[in-house]
């Protein structure tokens, strides 16, 4: 047996035992990731196999808890694929607009740069206060961060050069304080936005929502728990509503497809059609 | 000794663009070996470069998509801003993590993981590029058991990618771009005498 193949028993053998113990399910994770992550996490901890991490991981919470933060940070920039952000400005606000007040799901908002972009966008839309937006993630320590709204200000010159592209109308620098190396959003970006914890793997819907935005998430997803999400982002969506994912995610060949038009073909845009 | 291989893996990045073409423009339309390539790119590229090469190109050249199954005579081609990867039962995964070697996508992530599913079915493939990025993941297929081949540094537009690689691992084969294509066509058809030199741990 090769060294590789031991590797993956451990790996199955431990991620089984986590979902026993902890109830996180990370079985339907793509394995070639989640391997990668695993190994990171395995090469920060103290323990030299899997195996060795496995009695303690089972017995002790914390190392657990360092697991589940090793294994779900997903990073992200503000906005993240410009031309992605300017369609929404162009093609999805005026919609948005014709409401009195819209919800907005943004699943896996990780540290919340794309939650940051998108409350910019529609407060300079004139949306401001006639939205929410739940701003939700499994990893209870991004969440933290993203409710901080504290980056580091060695990526804003990345930022505003992608606001800039994304159509923004402001200066960038109108949205944060530099403090050292650190850029603090400003509060009234925060102010409408909810961060909160959700597992897409075994949590539920969130009801009558206009948009719902989960991008570059479920590519770390099996297709079985692919289409578990799919299925809680339609339940979530009015009709009339968008569903945005991540450029290399879409609804072809995806049971819930033929309810959605897609509305910027390249940039993953779907809206949700009624009746 | 004839051996059979599952897959090739290249990874480029300056001057990659005519190395592509002058590598897949060599191999026939039925190359029974699929091919996955990492060429670096900036972030908002488009997919450009894969239609390119699929029109000059007798093989099917494209850009990965979700849950692409790896098929014979196809070369598939990173999408700009996701690392490329291989699953188990031959699909193609992405991710967005961190770059990886100042890369993303990043050549050592998709050898490594295509090291992880093919072991020493895999052929990995090192061409010109001005940075180091490949030279783990060929060690990586090399230890379990691959073939690692190395564009001659002599041959390349960047000398700096195909140098580490030499570096960092015992290569099986360096030569110029233009016996490249005939390589792999030997090699694919069990036809090459295969060097077991540096093999590593398996």
């Amino acid at each position: 047996m090769q060294s590789g193949e031991v590797e993956d028993v451990e790996i199955r053998l431990l991620l089984e035992g986590v979902q026993r113990i902890y109830g996180y399910d990370f079985r339907d994770y793509a394995d070639a990731s989640i391997r990668r992550r695993l190994t990171h996490w395995l090469a920060e901890s103290e323990f030299a196999t899997f195996s060795q991490a496995q009695s303690r991981l089972l017995r002790d919470r914390g190392v657990f808890e360092s697991l589940v933060r090793g294994i779900t940070v997903n990073v992200t920039e503000m906005f993240r694929d410009p031309a992605f952000f300017r369609a929404v400005r162009e093609q999805v606000v005026p919609f948005l607009k014709t409401y009195p007040f819209v919800k907005i799901w943004h699943a896996g908002c990780a540290t919340g740069e794309e939650a940051y972009s998108m409350a910019i966008l529609l407060n300079e839309e004139g949306m401001a206060g006639r939205y929410r937006m739940y701003a939700t993630d499994i990893n209870e320590t991004v969440l933290q961060k993203a409710s901080e709204g504290v980056m580091p200000i060695m990526e804003m010159q990345r930022f505003t050069r992608n606001y800039q592209k994304a159509g923004g109308r402001a200066s960038f620098a109108d949205y944060y304080t530099a403090r050292y190396d650190r850029a603090i959003l400003s509060a009234t970006l925060k102010k409408d936005i909810v961060f909160a914890p959700h597992n897409l793997a075994v949590d539920g819907e969130f009801g009558e929502m206009n948009m719902v935005l989960c991008r570059n998430v479920m590519i770390y997803f099996k297709p079985a728990l692919k289409e578990r999400c799919l299925r809680l982002f339609d339940s979530s969506l009015l009709p009339g509503g968008f569903l945005c994912l991540g450029l290399k995610e879409t609804l072809e060949k995806k049971k819930i497809g033929e309810r959605y038009e897609e509305l910027a073909p390249p940039l993953r845009i779907y809206r949700k059609r009624y009746g | 000794m004839a051996r059979l291989f599952k897959a090739v893996v290249v990874g480029v990045s300056t001057g990659g663009v005519l190395a592509l073409q002058k590598l897949l423009g060599q191999l026939p339309a039925d190359f029974h070996l699929p091919i996955l390539i990492v060429q670096h790119i900036g972030p908002d590229a488009g997919s450009g470069l894969a239609k390119l090469l699929d029109e000059r190109c007798a093989l099917r050249v494209k850009e990965a998509d979700e849950q692409d199954e790896i098929l014979p005579g196809t070369a598939y081609l990173a999408p700009p801003n996701y690392h490329l990867l291989v699953e188990r039962g031959g699909f193609l995964s992405f991710s967005a993590d961190p770059y990886v070697s100042f890369a993303r996508p990043s050549v050592d992530v998709l050898f490594e993981s295509a090291a992880e599913v093919f072991g020493p079915e895999l052929i990995g493939v090192v061409l010109t590029g001005a940075n180091f990025d490949g030279s783990r993941g060929l060690m990586t297929i090399k230890q379990k058991g691959g073939v690692a081949i190395v564009q001659d540094p002599e041959d390349a537009e960047a000398r700096q990618m195909p140098q580490a690689a030499m570096a960092a691992t015992d290569v099986d084969y360096v030569l110029a771009l233009d016996g490249m294509a005939a390589l792999l066509l030997k090699l694919a058809s069990g036809r090459a005498a295969i060097s077991h030199k540096g093999t590593g741990a398996r």
